[in-house]
């Protein structure tokens, strides 16, 4: 029987389609409701990886609200702030003094930044500050090759008192486990998005920050230093992302594949609206724990392998319903 | 009508000298003089693309002047700078109205208090102790501003949903909150029907007088600008062509040329 004729049969159709909608939308609940403790599980593996999301997309978060630049670098600041960090220990350098030491470095990399990128293109479209970042992206993997070499390290996790081992809770008649760590970076991210949004929202220079955002010349006008503002928010956000490169690194290794997992930070924004930290947070838990559900559950219909792109869907679908994302500012235009 | 007799009273406050601003080949402003005195309304008019916004941008340093000198508060520089001109109390509105569009009447108006809040930014973030008592006081003071814009019902509407003539109240709001010595308005009535534009006179005489501000202006509107001002400049294609009070400025030839064209 040729493939036509197969096709064609409705018999191979109606068996099908029943077994397939049966294994898209009853198999996978009986599987939940069967296994609680997997299914609690998988939920926290997603709510960490979410977390690890969130607090790359803040990095964004905070470039785009004050200068209105698509950060391209966020990823790649992540990787060098931790690579900076392993190789100031590596000298022989204590800890905590690199710890300290990686901060001056970002530091001097948001002064750098606003000499001699931001500035000499002030008042350009967001699109040429977009490959601006772009650029930026390549001379700091270049630049991070060249020091620190090209090999994956080991975070200095111990060093930094972050605490390694699983927890082994029983509940719903199974066993659930939490690694100590994963708890230590949804703490630690918890606390630094909560310490921003107080800092954005209450602050004289949290206020500054959003007057940039809005308008460049009315700031300026007011007396707000534009200069000095897109260096506290770099510096800002390349603290955001030493501390995000510290929590992933100890999960895994510090190697420039990182990068790529940063962009999934898009999806995140496109989700939680670009402007908005709540939204950085909310989102990131969506897609962490969306994309850790659809492996486990309906990765094995399409033969696994979900994880890698089921955020980019999930975006895709939100940007259709509400193009300004969960929280992002309402999009006022007068006609 | 306005009292005349302010004129000639007052020491000079900012004192533009021969300043010229280039763009390439394009001369915006060629060998301009002219001063501006404390207390007066200082109208600065002419045909469209005379250099007048240009002028604006040079005094609050938006642009640098590739010649000349600007003296202001008795310091003389060869060019402002926005964050100096700021903090040295000079404040403006702009022609297209430039504001926070995603933040509301009220904390548009704060951020024009940025200068003003030096206390840290640690208490800042806890609300607490001396931060605190700041801001209160500050509020009070951007509470005055908003009374006496009269727009205490839109203080917490986001000001891109506002209607023009509101924007322009609230820009105008913003830059008062900076108490500034001189306010620099840039078509403070553009686009607004009559009843606006009467408001508009009566809340710049108003700030003049109960602010005491100097105020310099650029405006179209020649009732407006012969009402409000006590001295008016006069440019065309960058050049200074008359200076005086409105009367004289009215009567001069070439200004008169300038708006109606001169037979060839």
């Amino acid at each position: 029987m040729d493939l036509a004729s197969l096709l064609l049969a409705p018999a191979f159709f109606a068996f099908d389609l029943l077994g397939l909608l049966k294994s898209i939308f009853v198999t996978p609940f009986a599987d939940m409701a069967a296994m609680p403790d997997l299914l609690v599980q998988t939920i926290w593996e997603g709510l960490v990886s979410g977390v690890l999301y969130a607090l790359i997309a803040l990095g964004f978060v905070l470039i785009f609200k004050a200068s209105g630049v698509f950060n391209f670098a966020q990823g790649i600041m992540v990787v060098f702030a931790a690579l900076t960090l392993v190789g100031f220990h590596e000298k022989g350098v204590p800890a905590w003094l690199a710890v300290f030491l990686t901060l001056g470095v970002m530091l001097v990399l948001a002064i750098a930044v606003e000499r001699v990128v931001l500035r000499p293109l002030v008042n350009q479209p967001d699109i040429i500050l977009f490959m601006a970042t772009f650029g930026l992206t390549y001379v700091l993997i270049g630049l991070g090759e060249f020091i620190f070499g090209g090999e994956p390290k080991q975070m200095i996790a111990e060093q930094l008192y972050i605490p390694r081992g699983p927890i082994d809770v029983a509940m719903l008649g199974g066993r659930v486990t939490f690694q100590k760590i994963d708890i230590a970076a949804a703490v630690i991210a918890s606390v630094m998005i909560i310490a921003l949004a107080l800092f954005f929202q209450y602050t004289r220079i949290g206020r500054a920050l959003r007057a940039v955002a809005d308008s460049h010349k009315a700031a300026l006008s007011v007396g707000i230093s534009l200069n000095q503002i897109w260096v506290i928010v770099w510096f800002a956000a390349g603290i955001v992302a030493l501390i995000t490169g510290i929590m992933w690194g100890a999960r895994s290794e510090v190697s420039f594949g990182l990068d790529i997992i940063a962009l999934k930070a898009l999806p995140v924004l496109i989700l939680g609206g670009f402007t908005s930290i709540p939204g950085a947070i909310v989102g990131g838990l969506i897609i962490g724990i969306g994309e850790k559900l659809a492996e486990f559950y309906w990765g094995p219909l399409v033969g696994g392998g979900i994880e890698s792109w089921i955020a980019y869907v999930i975006a895709l679908g939100f940007l259709m319903v509400r193009p300004q994302g969960l929280f992002g500012d309402k999009i006022i235009e007068r006609i | 009508m306005k009292p005349q007799q302010q004129i000639e009273t007052g020491a000079t406050l900012l004192n533009v000298e021969n300043v010229s601003l280039r763009f390439g080949g394009v001369k915006a402003i060629t060998d301009v003089s002219f001063d501006i005195r404390k207390g007066e309304v200082r109208a600065i008019i002419g045909p469209n693309g005379a250099g007048k916004t240009s002028m604006l941008n040079v005094i609050n340093g938006f642009y640098h002047p590739q010649d000349g000198r600007i003296t202001y508060r008795g310091a003389t520089r060869s060019k402002m700078r926005p964050h100096v001109a700021a903090s040295q109390g000079i404040a403006r509105t702009f022609q297209n109205v430039a504001l926070f569009k995603g933040m509301t009447t009220l904390d548009n108006i704060m951020v024009g208090r940025t200068l003003k809040m030096r206390k840290s930014f640690f208490w800042q973030l806890f609300r607490h102790g001396p931060a605190m008592a700041e801001e209160i006081e500050h509020r009070k003071f951007v509470e005055e501003i908003i009374d006496f814009l009269e727009i205490e019902h839109i203080r917490k509407v986001p000001v891109g949903k506002l209607p023009y003539g509101l924007q322009k109240r609230v820009e105008l709001g913003r830059a008062l909150a900076m108490e500034p010595e001189l306010l620099l308005l840039d078509e403070p009535m553009a686009g607004m029907n009559l009843e606006e534009k009467e408001d508009m006179c009566r809340f710049i005489l108003d700030t003049k007088e109960q602010y005491g501000t100097t105020i310099a202006l650029i405006e179209h509107d020649m009732g407006v600008v012969m009402d409000l001002s006590d001295r008016v400049v006069v440019l065309e294609y960058g050049i200074k062509i008359a200076d005086g009070t409105p009367d004289e400025v009215k009567a001069n030839q070439k200004v008169i040329d300038a708006y109606l064209g001169v037979a060839h």
